[in-house]
Parts: structure tokens; C-alpha cells; sequence
């Protein structure tokens, strides 16, 4: 992984294009349906999620492939906050779901980053494996059915009942989160980081505890994956262990990978286009007797195999080739 | 706990144990030797499972579904190798997680397409579906007997492979200096689709002869997936009598959590894996 694929710096056009993007988003609500609001709101909720992933993959060179385990522990930590007959107040429910998640990402973190490259990877996995048996053989925690959320947060100044609400909570997080990690990656804190990612051992010799260091992306990218999950759990008022599963955390890595990683940007770009394809997918028509639609997962499974095998970059890093392909032409012509 | 409970659940723990060795062997020796980071290794038993029961339909004989079965599981191996994985084994682990994870996807799919989605039992010939009375009330089945020493004379057999024959000599030599090996005439493009197709076999014919004890049912490779994720950390990667150790340790854990602490089993066995990385990172035996 070279720093250059990473394309911290996102070129002028690039910027351009994201902010268009976020005018698009909002003013999103007032062009569309509801059903296709809410389906936007969704994925900026896994633009977030996405995000906190691009923080240890992309950023810090970690492939946590037990990611879901902490967006599904601020979901649950909503479900058992809110009591059965009212609402429960978002703002010092947010925090707690979020802390719970930072809290498991912390303690597993300590196991987990003392491993390295494919250790990580399967470590990862079946530490979230864990967490999700635990809440599977747990009647009291849910069990296999998960538990219902029967009124949405109170944020008392206005009403996240609300979808219009919402969608605009949704739409601030996503770019208080992706203005947060873009500052975070050009500090300090972010340059080491960057610098575990390209050489872990120079990190070292030149002082840096790389420990500490891995350990705090952990729980924070784990405490980022917990505020997606907390405000998933309100928008579906739903939450069960099929929300820690390893193909939660697999989505996530190949949202990252499909944007392209590193640069934040990428991982949002990723999100609405997985979300979009999964949803393309599932309402594929009838051919025959064969039913598109019901088999979305061998398609999606082709599409990653295809992706991977030929385009392991990502739609930004094409665009940026474009881009730049485009620049030296004119370069080369002056 | 009685005498003749703890026999029958300490011979479920080896056999559950020697199962997941099978499995996590596979798993261990296509990551030892070609670096590949196998996830679609779990979907290899379900597959095994479903065409043993499929072939057992059709023929009538669970014996030739299980030998029918072990051909189609080599064949089905060097193909993958060829096609897809041979393409992997010098990329970046992350590509190698997200191609093995479409493929769990895909193979999925294909035996929804083809099996459909229902749970199916697998019969037991006639010879091994014989008990064996331990006391008034209880009994073994000799099938399960059978399994533990199928995986046995495998595991034996992979033994006698990699260590006493040529063939393994090579393998061992291109795991440990791939370029030298293959300077020295090694055809190390040979002995990796060997090994992969061992890999795949040896999961396939675990789901194959674990099919009439678990049954038959959709995704029932995911859970043994991450078991043997557990075995291979704790055993260490790419040690082939690490995995045997912590498989036999991890069967006995589990089994053993079932009976004594029902209500936090499924996390023992996670429980262990933290306890041995905190004092080596690496597993008990790494090479």
C-alpha cells in the first residue's frame, strides 16, 4: 500500500464534486419520496460507519474484520436504555451508546492490537463473533430475536420522530464526522497513524508508542461505529445480533475498498454506492422460473469477486486517475 | 457427573476436536504455504456436507456418496487454484479477504440455486449405526467412533504426506524458501495446487462424514468458519501440530462448557483464545 494510492489531498475538481454532493443531499428530501429519504438517511448512516472503518483500514493499515460487533453494541445500548413506554433523551443517551461501544472497542483492543496482519484480521472476527453469541444465547439480552425500540430518542428541541428531523440529524452527523476525521487526519495524532500504516518498526525506532497509538484508533473508530449504530437502531427501531455478523463488518471493509480508502471521502462515496447496489440487487425481476432478486447475494458476491480482482482501488482512485491522466495531457501539451 | 456422562462427553470433545482439525489443517497449510487468507473455507464444508447428501440421494449409498464426493472435492480444488486463488497468493491480505468473502456469497447462492434451502438429514449405513451400550440408559453410536477414526487415519496420513514422502519434502522447502526451492527445480506451481486441493479436500470430507451427525442446513459453514479461525490463532499459523493441539483443547473446552456452564459456553472458547494471546501473541506453536 503505497501513500499515493491513498490520495489524502483530494484534488480541487474531487472537492468540488463532494461539496455538489453534499447540496445534493440536502436538498435531497424536498425533490424525493419518503421511501427514498429514508433509504438516503441509511446510507448516510453507513457513510459513517464506513468512515470509522476507513480510520483503522485505511488510515492505520488495521483490517478489522469485526467492525459490526461495536455499531451493534450502541444499537443495543439504545434498546436497553429506552424504556418500554416513552422516549429516552438523545442527548445523554447518545453519549452513553457511544461510550458503551468506545468501552467493548477498548477491551477487545487490548487483546487485538498486539497482533499483527492476518492474526488482526481473524482476531477481530472472532472476538465480534464473540459479542454476537453473546447476545444469540441470552434471552435476557435479546436473544436470536433482538428487541424492538419502541419510541425514537427525544432530542428535546425538536422531534426525531420526525423522518424530515431526522434525516437533517443524520445529514449534520455525517459531516460534523467527516470534517472531525479530516482535521484528525492531518494532526499530529493522524501523522502518526499514517506513519504505522507505512512503516510500523520506523514509528518505533523513533520513539513512537505504536501500542497506544493503535489502541486509541481502535476505540475510537469502535466509539464512530457506535454513533452510526446508535442512530441505525433509531431509524429501523430494531436491533438484533444479525447487526454484529461478520458480513456487517465484510460490507463495511468493501464500502471503504469501493471508494477508495484513506481519505474519508471514499469511504461516504462507497457507502451510497454499496447501499445502492444492494438495493438494485434485491429488486432484480423474475427471469423465468428463476428468481433474480431472491439469489441478490450471488450477484453481490460476483460484483465483489470482479471488484477485487480487477479494480481493488476504488471509484475515487479511478476518478483521480481520470483526473490527473487528464492534467498531464495538458501538461504535456504547454 | 457420573462416570459414564464424562466418557461420552470426553469422546464427543475428541471427536468434535479432530473434526475441527480436519478443517483447520486445510485452513493452516494454504495460509503456511501460499499466504492466503482462506474465509470461503467454512462454505468448502457446507458444500462438502450438501454433496454428500446429494450424492447419497442419487446413488443410494452414503460409502460412494463419501468417495464419489472426495474426487469431485479435488477436482473442485484444482480447479478454484487455477481459476482464482493462484491469481492471489502475492496480493495484499485485504484482497484476499474480500475475494474469499464474494465467494462465500457465491457459493452460497449456487447451492440455494441448486439444493434449495431446506434442512436435510443424511443417513448412517447400516454397518456404524450401531450403538454401544455403556450402562442400562445410555449408549455411544459407533458413528461417531467411526468419525474420530476417519479423522485420525487422515490425519495420520497428512503426517506420513508431509513429512516421510518427496512430495512433502517439496512442499516443506517451498514453504520455507519459496525462489530457492523453485531455483533448485521445485515446480512450486504444482505443489501449491496440490496443497490447496489437500485443503479443500480435507474440509469437504469433514462436512461430508459430519453430515449424518449435524445434518444438513444453509450457512452451516459460517460457525465452524470462526472455530477454526480460533483453532489456528491458538494453535499458531501455519503449524499443522499446533492446529491438532488446540483443536482437540478447543473441542474439549467447548464440549465441556455445554455441560458444566451452559449459560456462558459460547464464550469460553473465545475466553481461551484471549488468555493464550495474551501471553503469545503469535499462538502456542508458531513456526
Amino acid at each position: 500500500m503505497s501513500i499515493k494510492t491513498h490520495l489524502e489531498i483530494l484534488p480541487g475538481s474531487l472537492r468540488i464534486v463532494l461539496g455538489a454532493g453534499f447540496v445534493a443531499l440536502a436538498l435531497f428530501p424536498f425533490v424525493a419520496t419518503d421511501f427514498y429519504a429514508q433509504m438516503v438517511a441509511r446510507m448516510m448512516i453507513l457513510g459513517i460507519f464506513a468512515m470509522s472503518v476507513d480510520l483503522l483500514l485505511g488510515v492505520t493499515g488495521l483490517v478489522s474484520l469485526g467492525h459490526a460487533a461495536y455499531f451493534g453494541i450502541a444499537g443495543y445500548a439504545l434498546a436497553f436504555l429506552s424504556p418500554q413506554d416513552g422516549p429516552v433523551n438523545l442527548w445523554w443517551s447518545l453519549p452513553a451508546a457511544v461510550g458503551a461501544s468506545a468501552l467493548a472497542a477498548l477491551v477487545i483492543g487490548f487483546f487485538v492490537v498486539r497482533t499483527k496482519g492476518i492474526y488482526f484480521i481473524m482476531v477481530t472476527m472472532a472476538f465480534a463473533q464473540m459479542v454476537y453469541y453473546l447476545f444469540f444465547d441470552n434471552k435476557a439480552l435479546g436473544g436470536s430475536d433482538g428487541i424492538y425500540i419502541n419510541f425514537k430518542p427525544d432530542a428535546v428541541a425538536f422531534d426525531l420522530g420526525n423522518k424530515l428531523a431526522f434525516y437533517y440529524f443524520t445529514l449534520a452527523m455525517l459531516l460534523a464526522v467527516y470534517v472531525f476525521l479530516r482535521r484528525l487526519l492531518f494532526s499530529p495524532f493522524g501523522r502518526v497513524l499514517a506513519g504505522i500504516r507505512v512503516n510500523e518498526h520506523r514509528m518505533r525506532a523513533l520513539g513512537y508508542g505504536t501500542f497506544g497509538y493503535k489502541l486509541a484508533a481502535f476505540t475510537l473508530a469502535g466509539a464512530l461505529a457506535g454513533l452510526a449504530g446508535y442512530l441505525g437502531a433509531a431509524q429501523t427501531g430494531f436491533v438484533n445480533p444479525e447487526l454484529m455478523g461478520f458480513h456487517m463488518s465484510a460490507h463495511a471493509i468493501m464500502m471503504v475498498i469501493l471508494g477508495g480508502m484513506g481519505n474519508f471521502a471514499g469511504a461516504i462515496v462507497g457507502a451510497f454506492t454499496f447501499e445502492w447496489l444492494l438495493h438494485f440487487f434485491q429488486d432484480l425481476p423474475q427471469i423465468g422460473s428463476f428468481n433474480a432478486g431472491k439469489h441478490w447475494q450471488l450477484w453481490i458476491g460476483l460484483f465483489i469477486v470482479l471488484v477485487v480482482t480487477f479494480a481493488s482501488r476504488g471509484l475515487l482512485g479511478v476518478a483521480a486517475r481520470l483526473v490527473t491522466r487528464k492534467d498531464s495531457a495538458q501538461g504535456s501539451a504547454e | 457427573m457420573d462416570f459414564p456422562t464424562f466418557l461420552i462427553q470426553l469422546l464427543n470433545s475428541v471427536q468434535y476436536g479432530l473434526l475441527l482439525f480436519m478443517l483447520a489443517a486445510g485452513l493452516t497449510l494454504i495460509f503456511g504455504i501460499m499466504g492466503v487468507v482462506n474465509l470461503a473455507h467454512g462454505s468448502f464444508y457446507m458444500l462438502g456436507a450438501y454433496l454428500a447428501w446429494w450424492l447419497a440421494g442419487l446413488s443410494g449409498s452414503f460409502t460412494v456418496a463419501v468417495i464419489g464426493g472426495a474426487v469431485l472435492s479435488i477436482a473442485f480444488g484444482l480447479v478454484l487454484e487455477r481459476v482464482l486463488f493462484r491469481h492471489f497468493y502475492d496480493r495484499d491480505h485485504l484482497d484476499q479477504v474480500l475475494l474469499t468473502f464474494g465467494l462465500i456469497y457465491i457459493f452460497e447462492e449456487t447451492r440455494s440455486i441448486m439444493w434449495g434451502d431446506d434442512v436435510h438429514g443424511v443417513t448412517v449405513p447400516d454397518v456404524l449405526s450401531a450403538s454401544i451400550p455403556l450402562t442400562d440408559t445410555m449408549s455411544y453410536p459407533v458413528y461417531r467412533l467411526f468419525m474420530s477414526a476417519v479423522c485420525i487415519a487422515l490425519a495420520l496420513g497428512l503426517y506420513f504426506l508431509i513429512s516421510k514422502t518427496r512430495l512433502g519434502m517439496k512442499i516443506r522447502a517451498g514453504a520455507f524458501n519459496r525462489d530457492m526451492a523453485e531455483a533448485l527445480g521445485v515446480n512450486i506451481k504444482l505443489i501449491h495446487a496440490v496443497v490447496f486441493a489437500i485443503g479443500v479436500t480435507l474440509a469437504m470430507v469433514a462436512g461430508m462424514i459430519a453430515s449424518p451427525v449435524s445434518s444438513v442446513y444453509p450457512n452451516m459453514g459460517s460457525q465452524v468458519l470462526i472455530m477454526c479461525f480460533v483453532v489456528v490463532v491458538i494453535g499458531g499459523i501455519g503449524s499443522v501440530r499446533g492446529a491438532l493441539i488446540a483443536a482437540l483443547l478447543v473441542g474439549f473446552v467447548d464440549t465441556f462448557g455445554k455441560v458444566l456452564a451452559p449459560n456462558i459456553a459460547g464464550m469460553l472458547v473465545y475466553m481461551l483464545m484471549a488468555a493464550v494471546l495474551l501471553f503469545k501473541p503469535e499462538g502456542l506453536f508458531r513456526q
